[in-house]
């Protein structure tokens, strides 16, 4: 009936832990607050110093978010004063007198964000085309996610100094150029959320292409992606593209256990034992994709990537895969998103459908130009002369490919198949 | 990391009140939202269940209800970065039984569910259970 040791509950894990779940609610209550993302930040901060300073002994508040907003709206009030800016903050901060600042419910009301906008705001900020995509991507992991400046730099190998500028200059591009915390009109949302998904997937991605032995933040990005992803769907519920963003990202993280094998190396997908994927994240993938083709406009890149993974995710084996419907689905996103890597794919899988001939067909057309250096122009020219049984073109093909790739692993996996094939002859 | 939280606890003569209800609904909602509460449900009394067991004599197979003081209620996966946090919204839960329903005594069971973190190795690994 009892617990044997009774934690206080209010070390530096636990205002930790409240901090990654209340950060970006607060930064983004206070950016409402003060129109300044810097400032806001820095009250942020100086809560959650307070919090170090006092939860150790005094144990976690009953209402945590409550506590780090009212202090923060303290301290604004406080340099408001210094400032001589007492005025300002009255108007500013606004409902009341500053004796009234730390009446609940005006905090209660800042942080009560039900809808989470001020959240969306946010992240329309941090993600604004004033700013570098760089500076994007530093943004939003520092107010979004809670990430310290460090766990940033070490998960994107740049030292701290580099992070933090990334940092201090994206919030200084926004305070010059006057971007102000407020929702997109109407008519430009759909590209405004283009911008805030690009950011989410390039996140992932970095995480995804970490390789092991890596400084573990690096795969933790991935994590820390698709959770922005899920938070950005339940805020703009009704964009198809997001869910189709959560759809692909959750399909295709189900996967990462998979994707190395006992001795380290990466597996590719048709040899990962399915057994080890998550069937947890691919039943909220294909929930998520199920919401993202419920709406009747034409599917999205980001749709259309899921739909390619989930038909991946839904074949018990790999010789089991439906490759006629990933290649018509390749073909109708070789229109909406016509980058060479998508090409380079849609001639494997139409070879893989219809046979080598097909896919090296398509293969003619893919613009070798766009694809100089990238390793996989040769590596799916050799999969598609190696089952057409041209083995010693296609053993041509992947040391070609082991050349021109920058990756030991990858460079490891060409050089097999290429051993393999001569060895078959 | 990935936590397994399971609730277990013994409910007092009244019924849950509505604001517990309503207390339980918001949370849930703010955790699925921040993308960290994976997926979650309640569970039915042991009446509705059965009970699997391998001792000496074999396999037994019993029926519920059974004769326990405190029923499952609920459990719920949540993917956090650290144990800590899956621990904070694991107390907001529990926090809102001891503030909205008086004489409720019950406790919630935070379970770390194997991940890659724990196999650096990685020779062995769990297959997950289709």
């Amino acid at each position: 009936m009892t617990t044997p040791t009774r934690n206080p509950a209010g070390g530096v894990a636990a205002v930790e832990a409240v901090w990654r779940i209340e950060a970006a609610r607060l930064v983004a209550g206070l950016a409402r607050m003060t129109g300044d993302l810097s400032r806001a930040e820095d009250l942020a901060q100086d809560a959650l110093v307070a919090a170090l300073e006092h939860w150790p002994t005094s144990g976690v508040p009953p209402n945590p978010g409550g506590w780090l907003m009212t202090t923060a709206r303290n301290r604004a009030v406080d340099g408001f004063r210094r400032d001589g800016r007492h005025r300002a903050a009255v108007e500013t901060i606004g409902r009341g007198t500053p004796q009234a600042m730390d009446d609940q419910d005006a905090v209660d009301d800042a942080l009560d964000d039900p809808i989470g906008d001020d959240v969306l705001r946010l992240l329309f900020a941090a993600c604004h085309p004033v700013l570098t995509r760089e500076y994007r991507v530093a943004l939003t992991l520092r107010c979004l996610t809670g990430l310290r400046t460090d766990e940033i730099a070490r998960a994107f190998l740049v030292p701290e100094s580099v992070a933090g500028q990334r940092i201090s200059r994206a919030k200084k591009t926004l305070r010059d150029k006057g971007v102000r915390f407020e929702m997109p009109g109407v008519e430009e949302i759909p590209a405004r959320l283009d911008t805030v998904l690009e950011v989410i997937y390039l996140v992932f991605n970095e995480g995804y292409s970490a390789t092991a032995g890596d400084d573990w933040m690096r795969p933790a990005l991935s994590i820390e992606a698709l959770r922005l992803a899920r938070l950005t769907a339940s805020l703009a519920l009704s964009e198809a593209e997001v869910h189709g963003l959560v759809a692909l990202l959750e399909l295709t993280q189900s996967r990462a256990t998979a994707r190395t094998g006992p001795d380290g190396r990466p597996v590719l997908l048709q040899h990962q034992d399915r057994r080890r994927w998550d069937t947890l994240l691919i039943r909220r993938g294909l929930t998520a994709l199920a919401r993202a083709r419920d709406g009747t406009g034409p599917a999205g890149r980001y749709t259309l990537q899921a739909a390619i993974a989930a038909a991946h995710a839904t074949a018990t084996t790999a010789a089991e895969t439906d490759w006629a419907q990933i290649a018509g689905l390749y073909d109708v996103l070789s229109t909406v998103w016509p980058t060479p890597v998508v090409h380079l794919n849609r001639a494997m899988a139409h070879g893989r459908a219809e046979g080598p001939p097909a896919g090296l067909a398509l293969l003619e057309a893919v613009d070798a130009t766009a694809l100089q250096g990238y390793p996989q122009l040769f590596g799916v020219r050799g999969e598609l002369l190696a089952l057409a049984g041209r083995r010693s073109e296609a053993a041509a093909a992947f040391d070609q490919a082991s050349a021109a790739t920058r990756n030991a692993q990858e460079r490891e996996l060409f050089e097999q198949r290429a051993a393999d094939l001569r060895a078959q002859r | 990391m990935r936590h397994l939280v399971l609730l277990e606890g013994t409910a007092p003569a009244t019924p849950p009140p509505t604001e517990l209800m309503a207390g339980i609904m918001q949370l849930g909602e703010e955790a699925t939202r921040a993308g960290v509460l994976l997926d979650n449900a309640g569970l039915a009394p042991s009446a509705a269940g059965a009970k699997l067991a391998v001792d000496s004599s074999g396999l037994t197979v019993t029926d519920g209800p059974f004769a326990e003081t405190k029923e499952m209620i609920s459990y719920a996966v949540y993917e956090t970065r650290t144990k800590q946090e899956a621990v904070e919204w694991t107390s907001r839960f529990l926090r809102l039984h001891l503030e909205l329903w008086p004489g409720w005594v019950g406790e919630g069971r935070v379970l770390k569910v194997f991940g890659p973190e724990d196999m650096p190795s990685s020779d062995t690994h769990s297959t997950p259970q289709s």
